[in-house]
């Protein structure tokens, strides 16, 4: 039987090969809400309180970019909203903790460190405290997230503009979804939504940030039924 | 106005972590549903990297010309083949920056 302690220092080392992209994904979101004209306080409360690096990016782009802020907070939740489905596999390994330890944990839930403990967990059926591990891997991502944003902050008050480090913001994106180009059926929701958003573009309010992604999961659910 | 639109965003975000693990039972949330939501990424992020590759900061698009359309192909090609995200991002910011600073010179 596995101690607590293991179980969790466990989950922070199944998180550490992440790190390589995490830390310089965080130096660049860091960097971005600089150059965006933000103040440093606020690029770093946007780690502490959306803690989303991708949610984060977009938040400050569309504010920056003079977009609403109902605008900015509905795309954060549509982004966010795959949080969902991670709830939803851990809530069978999290069923027996108390409510406010479900509400602390909840927080520490990350993309990389539900990917870790969901393999993890169900190579290991008859762990006895699974928790530690999801919560090894959110800590360690929480603590790197952190200090990478606040270097991203401090270096990007050095970065000149003619760099053009807007640029990474697409560079980034592509970089997460880049695992899933070998998956046909992700590829053609891909160009949905990326052709809808170069349709949509000049929306007002900056909605083709919502519409778009809607636009793609409707033809994503049209192609599930087609396939049945 | 930035500060509170933070502060609901942040809760938007906690609430979609915690919902399904505190508050919802995970039965309702129908095996439809969670087949959907798979396609979340690849539904959203797209619509981020379209228009950041080929709309240009007043809204229009870019010429056909423009360095960062090559620097995403660039990207696009490693990222494929090394399914890296720093050589993603790396190679795409180095393509564009080769471009604007030596062949547009």
């Amino acid at each position: 039987m596995l101690s607590k302690s293991k179980i969790f220092f466990k989950g922070i080392v199944a998180v550490l090969p992440h790190m390589l992209s995490v830390i310089p994904f965080g130096i660049i979101t860091g960097a971005i809400g600089i150059e965006l004209g933000f103040d440093p306080i606020l690029v770093y409360a946007t780690s502490l309180i959306i803690f989303g690096g991708a949610s984060q990016i977009i938040f400050m782009q569309l504010l920056s970019g003079g977009a609403s802020s109902l605008v900015a907070i509905t795309s954060v939740g549509v982004i966010n909203s795959r949080h969902l489905l991670y709830g939803a596999v851990l809530s069978e390994y999290l069923e027996k903790l108390s409510f406010i330890k479900k509400l602390l944990i909840s927080y520490f839930i990350v993309d990389q460190g539900f990917a870790e403990s969901n393999k993890y967990i169900k190579q290991n059926k008859n762990l006895s405290n699974p928790h530690y591990y999801v919560l090894g891997t959110g800590v360690t991502l929480w603590f790197c997230w952190q200090l990478s944003t606040i270097s991203g902050i401090i270096l990007g008050s050095f970065i000149p503009d003619e760099l053009g480090l807007k640029f990474a913001i697409p560079l980034t994106f592509l970089a997460i979804i880049v695992n899933d180009l070998r998956k046909l059926d992700h590829v053609f929701v891909m160009l949905v939504s990326g052709f809808a958003s170069l349709i949509l573009f000049n929306a007002p309010f900056k909605s083709y940030i919502i519409l778009s992604p809607i636009v793609a999961l409707i033809a994503a659910f049209i192609m599930l039924r087609l396939k049945k | 106005m930035t500060w509170l639109s933070i502060i609901i965003s942040g809760i938007v975000t906690y609430f979609s972590r915690m919902a399904m693990v505190a508050l919802i039972d995970r039965e309702m949330l129908g095996t439809k549903v969670k087949e959907v939501l798979n396609y979340v990424p690849a539904a959203v992020f797209p619509a981020i990297i379209f228009p950041g590759i080929f709309f240009n900061d007043f809204g229009s698009f870019v010429e056909i010309t423009d360095p960062k359309i090559y620097g995403a192909i660039v990207a696009l090609v490693v990222g494929f083949y090394s399914r890296s995200v720093i050589a993603t991002i790396v190679s795409g910011l180095l393509s564009y920056w080769f471009i604007i600073f030596f062949l547009l010179r």
